[in-house]
Parts: C-alpha cells; sequence; structure tokens
C-alpha cells in the first residue's frame, strides 16, 4: 500500500522532497511502521521526528491525520483506514513556537 | 595569490564570506540551511574543501553536514550521538541530580592529519569521534565518567563541550573545555582525563579554588608552543605556561575580564585578542563601545583596538566560538557578533571593517586560509 506523508518545510528541505512524500509499506499501517519507512528511504531525517536514543516523538512535533491529532497515539496503534489506503496523507507538523 | 573561507554560524543559517589575500573585498554566499541554529563550521586542515557543519534545531534536533567542495554542496551525515554505557548524573541548576541527555553538537574539530577524523564537543557535556568523515560517531566515554562528572553543572547556555585543541606536537594530548566544569586534558588519545583548573578562581562557586566546576568560556593555544594556553574564563583572563597544570590572571588593565573568545595571532604567540563585556549580568560593550583588546606580551599589558569599529551606542556580544585568525601575511583577526555583523581586520587588529552587517545573530566564525 501507499502512505502519503507531509512533511514541514525545514525536514522538505533536508530530505530534498517535495511537499508530500510516498512511503510504499508492507504490514500494518502504524506511526512506527511509517516512521521506520520514511527514516529508511530518507536516512538524513533519523532522529528530527524521533529522539534518535529513546524513539520518542520530538517534543515540538505532532501527528495530524483526517482532522485529527494523533500525536500521543501509541505508536504501534493502526493509522485512520484513510491513511492507511492513501485516501489521506500523515501530517507531520512542527509546533508553532520560537522566534 | 592566497585567498581565505571565513565560515559563519548564526541563529538562522551559516554563510561563507571569501576574498582574496588582500582581505578588501568579499563574497557572500547563504543562507545555508536557512532557519537552522548553526553552531558551528569547521574545515579539515588536512583538505580544505572538506568541511563539517553542525545545524540544529528545538523542533527538528542535530544534524551533520558535510562538504567535499569547500561548502557549495552538502549532504547530511551521521547524527546518532548516543552515550556509551550509563548515563550517570550531573548537577543541576536546583542542586539535584539530573541525568546526562544529548542536546546538541557546539563544536567541531577536524584532526590536522585526516580529513574523516573529527572530535564532536556536545551539550549535555561529552566529547565524541568519528574515523568515517561524520557517518558514525563514538564517544570517548572516560571524560564523562571521569569521578568529577556529578559536581559538572551547566551554565547558562547549557552544560556544553564548547572547546577542543588538539596539540600538534604530541598526538595523543587534548585539551578541552566545559561550561561549567573546566579545563581537561587527556594524554592518552582521550581515554584518560585529569581537570586542569590549578590557580582557576570563581568567587560565584561555593569553593572559589575547586577542582572543577570552573565556567571556562574559551581556551586558545599558538600551535608552535602548545604548553602555553590563553583562557577567557566567566570572570577573569588567564594564562598557562605548563600545559594546563597551573594557571594565573594576566587580565592586567582590561577595562573588564569578563567575556567569551580568545585567540592568539598565526605568528606571534605572544599577541593575544579578547573582547571584554560589561559584566555577567549585561551581556554586553561596556560603554557602547566595540573594542577589541590586544596584548602583545602574552597578557597584562593590553591595548584598546577601535579603528573601525562602532564606539558608540553599540551593545552587541561576541560569543565564544566567534572569533578566529587567518594565517596569512599580515595575520587577519575576524569575528561576529550578536547583531550579525562580522568585522575583519587585514592588518593583526590594528583596523577593522565590517564584511556583512545584518546577519542573523552570529555564534560561530571560522576562517580557512587557502592557497
Amino acid at each position: 500500500m501507499i502512505i502519503r506523508v507531509v512533511l514541514p518545510a525545514h525536514l522538505r528541505t533536508l530530505a530534498r522532497v517535495d511537499r508530500e512524500v510516498k512511503l510504499d509499506l508492507e504490514g500494518p499501517a502504524t506511526q512506527r511502521a511509517v516512521l521506520d519507512a520514511l527514516e529508511a528511504a530518507y536516512p538524513m531525517l533519523r532522529g528530527t521526528i524521533r529522539d534518535q536514543a529513546t524513539q520518542q516523538r520530538r517534543a515540538f512535533l505532532r501527528f495530524f491525520a483526517c482532522e485529527e491529532d494523533l500525536s500521543n497515539e501509541s505508536p504501534d496503534t493502526p493509522l485512520p483506514a484513510a491513511v492507511a489506503n492513501g485516501a489521506e496523507p500523515l501530517l507531520v507538523v512542527g509546533a508553532m513556537a520560537g522566534g | 595569490m592566497s585567498s581565505v573561507r571565513v565560515l559563519v554560524g548564526t541563529r538562522k543559517g551559516a554563510f561563507i564570506l571569501t576574498a582574496d589575500g588582500k582581505r578588501q573585498h568579499w563574497d557572500v554566499s547563504g543562507p545555508h540551511f536557512g532557519g537552522w541554529e548553526m553552531y558551528h563550521l569547521k574545515g579539515s586542515p588536512a583538505d580544505p574543501n572538506r568541511i563539517y557543519a553542525s545545524q540544529s534545531s528545538s523542533w527538528f534536533g542535530q544534524v551533520i553536514q558535510r562538504s567535499s567542495d569547500g561548502g557549495k554542496t552538502w549532504e547530511a551525515v551521521g547524527n546518532k550521538f548516543a552515550y556509551d554505557g550509563p548515563t550517570g548524573t550531573h548537577l543541576w541548576y536546583d542542586g539535584t541530580q539530573r541525568p546526562w541527555e544529548f542536546a546538541r553538537v557546539w563544536h567541531l574539530e577536524p584532526t590536522p592529519t585526516d580529513p574523516d577524523t573529527v572530535y564532536a564537543g556536545i551539550q549535555d557535556a561529552a566529547l565524541f569521534r568519528t574515523t568515517d568523515g561524520g557517518q558514525t560517531w563514538q564517544e570517548l566515554p572516560g571524560l564523562r565518567n571521569h569521578p568529577s562528572a556529578p559536581a559538572w553543572q551547566p551554565g547558562a547556555g547549557g552544560m556544553c563541550l564548547h572547546t577542543i585543541l588538539l596539540d600538534p606536537s604530541h598526538p595523543d594530548r587534548i585539551f578541552i573545555a566545559i561550561s561549567a566544569a573546566g579545563v581537561f586534558r587527556s594524554d592518552d588519545a582521550g581515554k584518560t582525563w585529569r581537570p586542569m583548573n590549578r590557580g582557576l578562581r570563581s568567587e560565584q562557586i561555593p569553593d572559589p579554588t575547586a577542582e572543577v566546576g570552573h565556567c571556562v568560556h574559551r581556551i586558545a593555544m599558538h600551535p608552535t608552543r602548545p604548553n602555553v594556553l590563553f583562557m577567557q574564563k566567566h570572570w577573569d583572563v588567564m594564562r598557562s605556561d605548563d600545559a594546563g597544570e597551573t594557571w594565573k590572571d594576566v587580565g592586567g588593565n582590561l577595562p573588564t575580564d569578563f567575556g567569551f573568545p580568545i585567540e592568539v595571532h598565526a605568528h606571534e604567540p605572544e599577541t593575544i585578542y579578547v573582547v571584554p563585556i560589561k559584566s555577567d549580568s549585561e551581556h554586553y560593550l561596556p560603554d557602547g563601545k566595540l573594542r577589541v583588546y590586544r596584548s602583545r606580551t602574552g597578557g597584562h599589558q593590553w591595548e584598546a583596538l577601535t579603528r573601525g569599529l562602532p564606539q558608540s551606542h553599540c551593545y552587541v556580544n561576541v560569543l565564544r566560538d566567534a572569533m578566529a585568525v587567518d594565517a596569512l601575511e599580515p595575520c587577519g583577526v575576524y569575528f561576529g557578533t550578536t547583531g550579525g555583523q562580522v568585522y575583519a581586520s587585514a592588518d593583526a587588529g590594528d583596523s577593522w571593517a565590517p564584511i556583512v552587517r545584518d546577519l542573523p545573530s552570529v555564534v560561530s566564525v571560522e576562517v580557512q586560509s587557502l592557497p
């Protein structure tokens, strides 16, 4: 299945990609599986979304899809069906904070 | 004809400034990595086209960038800085113990002979090394495992390892400095370490002459005299003539001995530069005047260098890694300010001119002297 991921501007620049990334995922679509596939395809993103040591979501990033905040879901919870079937993207969003 | 390349790290990107040996007309490239905090960029002495850069962000964490063409193009390399073994704890601001936690890379120090071998000083304080051009980084854990480590504590900017000096005459000798722990020296390529803080006095800490706990802001060395070290401490400008074993105050007639950077002239080992700052509670210049102070006597006697620098209403700061010297004749001196100016002197500090004056706040300045 094809999963769509939208990255914030700085990570698009870092990974040298357009606004939306498409990932071919096998198995259940979870946050962990999608981020594993994203980092495998774009190794420069390792550590920028999840902490390298703890694999926890970085504090100033959040995950949204289908108008829902999924940030505090378990990384192994299945993503909404619309994300799993490619109808909707998983949004990685940087907090609006700082100077 | 020789040329120079100045590598500038700012709060919002990196800039590369180049000029021929006259150092009068400058080309400005950047911003590179726009919007990211660029704590430090430094070129390899063994291959000047190899440059490493520390790119970081409160949102996205740490990235290390590497260029193999003098900064024209870059590639992201390894950014995993995993402490080797149990992290232990250090002193926190409130007096409690707190586990070591990686925050960012403050300083990158490529080695003199191998472009792929680079040391990295990080926050929370530890020393890492790569031998594969930045793809992987390994901690030298002997420093963080030093028995004094539970007494180390962060300065206002975090508990950072900000200075790495490699002794060119003793390949196994490394000096590092940590805020706020002090200077440490290894004589076995980083396996074991000894504190090198005898003679330092810091009234702000419970035991002013403690073995560790001093907020050393910067140390500097001339490569031909590696046993002579100069230090800008939180307060006090200091000098060691025995490779850090003992230190003495050489602040002399400075208007204030608080500051951040200290540098040594490329050809005169007794000529040193500092930028005095009003106080630790007022991190700006005294009297609104941007004055670099130069000593040609290795300390004690200092002269103000003002020609070409603003002498009224100037309240910027110059951070610890934001001053550098080139190897041309006469020696060039460079520094960047928190107001976004980068000043250059092509005559060892006698006169100055801005290369650029409206960059984001400058964090670091390094210079490469090119054939």
